[in-house]
């Protein structure tokens, strides 16, 4: 039996969110013997496959070409999964947005219990995972026959974009449910890298106090390369879109340097970056519960602070 | 048409949990309980699309032990018009509580289904789904807007992305995300109105549904914990500690 890794991707090109969830199947077929295996859905997604072949350490890519898989609905993509369940041990998918619409609806149909969020594989049968936002780590095993997974993208080192060369096959889809359609959608257009794979964040909490004032972070931001997130109080408040924030229930991050601005740190955010390599908390709050998981903590107004942290990081960049 | 919300009680948001020393679980004993608070947001949402004459009844339903009744009081408390428990002593898992979701809706026959997008406490974020799979209709995840009109429904959904909205036909599983809405507080006289609402309580056994569970725990710890470092006296000193001393600048 080999294990198969459900591929996240917008026809065009494959998400990064795909190559820890890659790593983690590797784990697991190391563990339980068999190859790894990656499915490819989409429309006209040919392109996105043959990249997928190139990720290291992959044995066969399928592809899945129809236009009822387009947008990734869950109704349609579940059936296709289902009908490939037979052949694999172990089927994983990134724990997205649309890895966690999927999963769940694939799992119950092949009345499986769902191992939700890994963050460690310990052996075929046995993960860790985090629970009540991170602040216990369960070890679970399984004992459904098969084992529908999926990956926290922070806690598995991503598998190497390049080096394969495996095959790609051509599969017929299953018979779509279509039972519901794709309207729009209304994604936010950044120049700055994705959060979940950015290796600099700079996040701004209620303290911003406006989303006008965000522009301060975006300065800093930009001097250091890196991804602008947000508290969920912050967005709340409508400060920043929704796909900004950072937390229990928003994005998981673990950047190289996360630097928090104006954010007290309440446990639900602290679950979303508190594996971050170097944490930097702004506050003028001296007591804020951020600062006890700070790496370095710096008390004081916001406003003044980040237009000199601008010029200073100006300054070292000449 | 009737609208049914499934709320679970879980351990209070505000608690700060602990690790119990045995390593087999959470501690739970004399620890605040409260409804799930996405299981909030879905109760308000049902009410509100009663308020506006498209839903005719709000049930609520949890699953576990007896004092989950106390989580649909404040459900009922809130305004929703009755209840049902499936009681259990047994640990009920995304899969099982889906499976008793569905044979209640089975008998119930809502055309709207309302559910936190995960519960505070396994942070699972399945049940919403499965039940969508297991009864064969729509789902709309993580919903920050819900439109009806007549027997369609439009949903826009908050993905890694932004938004994103999906269209179907009624009946469907919404599962609740954060901006959805805001729920409101029960008032005093509806809490009273609350305890004279009616709930129904039924078993898995009675359902004819096998909640054994599929995950074993075998064993809860404490994550490592991090150390607070230092604070720094000015953006000059950060900057240079950045660069210098962890280099990830």
């Amino acid at each position: 039996m080999s294990v198969l890794v459900i591929a996240e991707h917008d026809n065009a090109a494959l998400k990064a969110a795909t190559l820890p969830a890659v790593a983690a199947a590797a784990e697991v077929a190391a563990a339980a013997g068999g190859d790894v295996h990656v499915l490819v859905a989409g429309t006209g997604c040919r392109a996105v496959a043959e990249k997928a072949a190139q990720i290291a350490g992959i044995a066969k890519v399928l592809l899945a070409d129809d236009p009822a898989y387009d947008h990734g609905l869950a109704e349609n993509w579940a059936p296709l999964i289902v009908k490939l369940a037979a052949n694999y041990s172990h089927i994983l998918a990134p724990a997205t947005t649309s890895g966690k619409n999927l999963m769940p609806r694939v799992a119950a149909l092949l009345d499986v219990m769902q191992i939700s969020d890994i963050s460690a594989v310990v052996s075929a049968d046995t993960f860790v995972r985090p629970i009540y936002a991170g602040n216990a780590l369960a070890t679970v095993q399984s004992k459904d026959p098969v084992k529908i997974i999926t990956v926290r993208g922070t806690a598995f080192a991503p598998a190497e974009a390049s080096g394969g060369s495996a095959p790609v096959e051509a599969i017929e889809g299953a018979a779509a449910a279509g039972i519901s359609e794709f309207v729009r959608a209304e994604l936010s257009k950044s120049e700055r890298p994705e959060l979940t794979s950015a290796r600099v964040i700079v996040s701004g909490g209620r303290g911003m106090q406006s989303g006008d004032n965000f522009h301060l972070l975006e300065k800093v931001a930009d001097k250091l390369g890196a991804a602008v997130g947000a508290s969920r109080a912050a967005v709340d408040a409508g400060f920043v879109p929704n796909d900004y924030q950072v937390g229990q229930t928003g994005k998981i991050v673990a950047p190289e340097l996360y630097i928090a601005v104006g954010i007290s740190g309440a446990i639900q955010h602290l679950a979303g970056m508190k594996d971050s390599k170097v944490i930097v908390a702004i506050n003028k709050d001296e007591e804020a519960p951020i600062f006890q998981v700070a790496d370095y903590g710096l008390v004081g107004d916001l406003f003044k602070i980040l237009p000199e942290l601008e010029e200073e990081l100006g300054k070292r960049q000449q | 048409m009737k609208a049914l919300v499934a709320v679970k009680r879980v351990v209070d948001y505000n608690v700060k949990v602990r690790v119990k020393a045995d390593q087999t679980g959470v501690e739970t004993a004399n620890v605040k309980m409260s409804m799930n608070p996405f299981d909030e947001i879905a109760v308000e949402e049902a009410l509100r699309l009663r308020e506006k004459g498209i839903v005719s009844e709000v049930i609520v339903v949890s699953a576990g032990v007896p004092q989950c009744q106390e989580t649909i009081r404040t459900a009922l408390a809130m305004g929703a018009d009755r209840g049902v428990l499936v009681q259990s002593d047994a640990e009920l898992q995304p899969l099982s509580v889906a499976k008793l979701l569905k044979a209640v809706i089975e008998k119930e026959g809502p055309e709207l289904v309302i559910i936190g997008k995960q519960a505070i406490d396994d942070d699972c974020n399945q049940t919403g789904q499965m039940l969508a799979a297991l009864l064969g209709w729509p789902q709309a995840t993580f919903a920050s807007k819900i439109a009806i009109d007549g027997e369609r429904a439009e949903v826009t959904r908050e993905v890694d992305g932004g938004l994103e909205t999906v269209a179907f036909k009624l009946p469907a599983v919404v599962t609740t995300d954060l901006r959805l809405n805001e729920p409101r507080y029960a008032s005093l006289p509806n809490i009273m109105k609350a305890k004279k609402k009616p709930i129904v309580t039924t078993t898995p056994a009675e359902l004819g549904v096998d909640v054994t569970p599929r995950l074993v725990t075998l064993k809860v710890e404490e994550p490592a914990k991090r150390q607070g470092g230092v604070k720094v006296g000015s953006v000059a000193e950060l900057v240079d500690k950045l660069k210098n001393e962890a280099r990830v600048i």
